[in-house]
């Protein structure tokens, strides 16, 4: 059961590399930051599958990691907005 | 029969991951990229802890593990939004 789990964490990683070429060629900063989320939600699974392969107590780590994508993505949306203050709303 | 659910779900996890990632290097434009990346990882996500759930050994695990879902759904669905709206900022199609 454990080296399935791992092998699955492994297959995941490659799957990220994917993401990594999104990164690399994204014509938009938007595309960029799509593909950092996509890295976040894989490396919030593969974290969770080495937590059930091997201690459980990694899923707070799971839960801090899938955290810091969605600040991330705040941050991104506030640094691109024009006056920086990230208000969706504004004109 | 646990370890058979495991195998099964995870597998199905991993599937809707890998459509999640083609989806986001093969789509035309950064709002089909947006949505696909939304749905395609956060199912993929729920299938991979359903998977995981049934190896746990304590119902405290479960609830961590549900835990981590709802939060990386609320992320997801929060995160698609900002980034639509900062990208039609941008470049209104």
């Amino acid at each position: 059961m454990t080296s399935w789990l791992i092998s699955l964490a492994v297959l995941l990683l490659l799957s990220l590399g994917g993401a990594l070429w999104r990164v690399w060629r994204g014509p938009e900063p938007a595309d960029r930051m799509i593909a950092a989320q996509l890295i976040g939600t894989g490396g919030v699974g593969i974290v969770l599958l080495l937590a059930a392969a091997t201690d459980w107590s990694m899923i707070d780590v799971a839960l801090v990691l899938a955290l810091l994508a969605a600040v991330a993505a705040v941050a991104f949306a506030k640094a691109q907005s024009a006056d920086s203050v990230g208000d969706p709303e504004e004109e | 029969m646990a370890d058979v659910v495991t195998y099964f779900m995870t597998a199905l996890g991993l599937g809707f991951y890998l459509a999640g990632t083609v989806a986001v290097i093969r789509f035309p434009d950064t709002y089909s990229r947006l949505h696909a990346l939304t749905k395609a990882d956060n199912v993929g996500l729920g299938f991979l802890i359903v998977g995981i759930a049934f190896q746990a050994d304590s119902w405290m695990v479960v609830a961590r593990l549900a835990l981590v879902w709802g939060l990386a759904l609320m992320a997801a669905g929060i995160t698609a939004q900002l980034i639509a709206r900062t990208a039609l900022q941008r470049q209104s199609p």
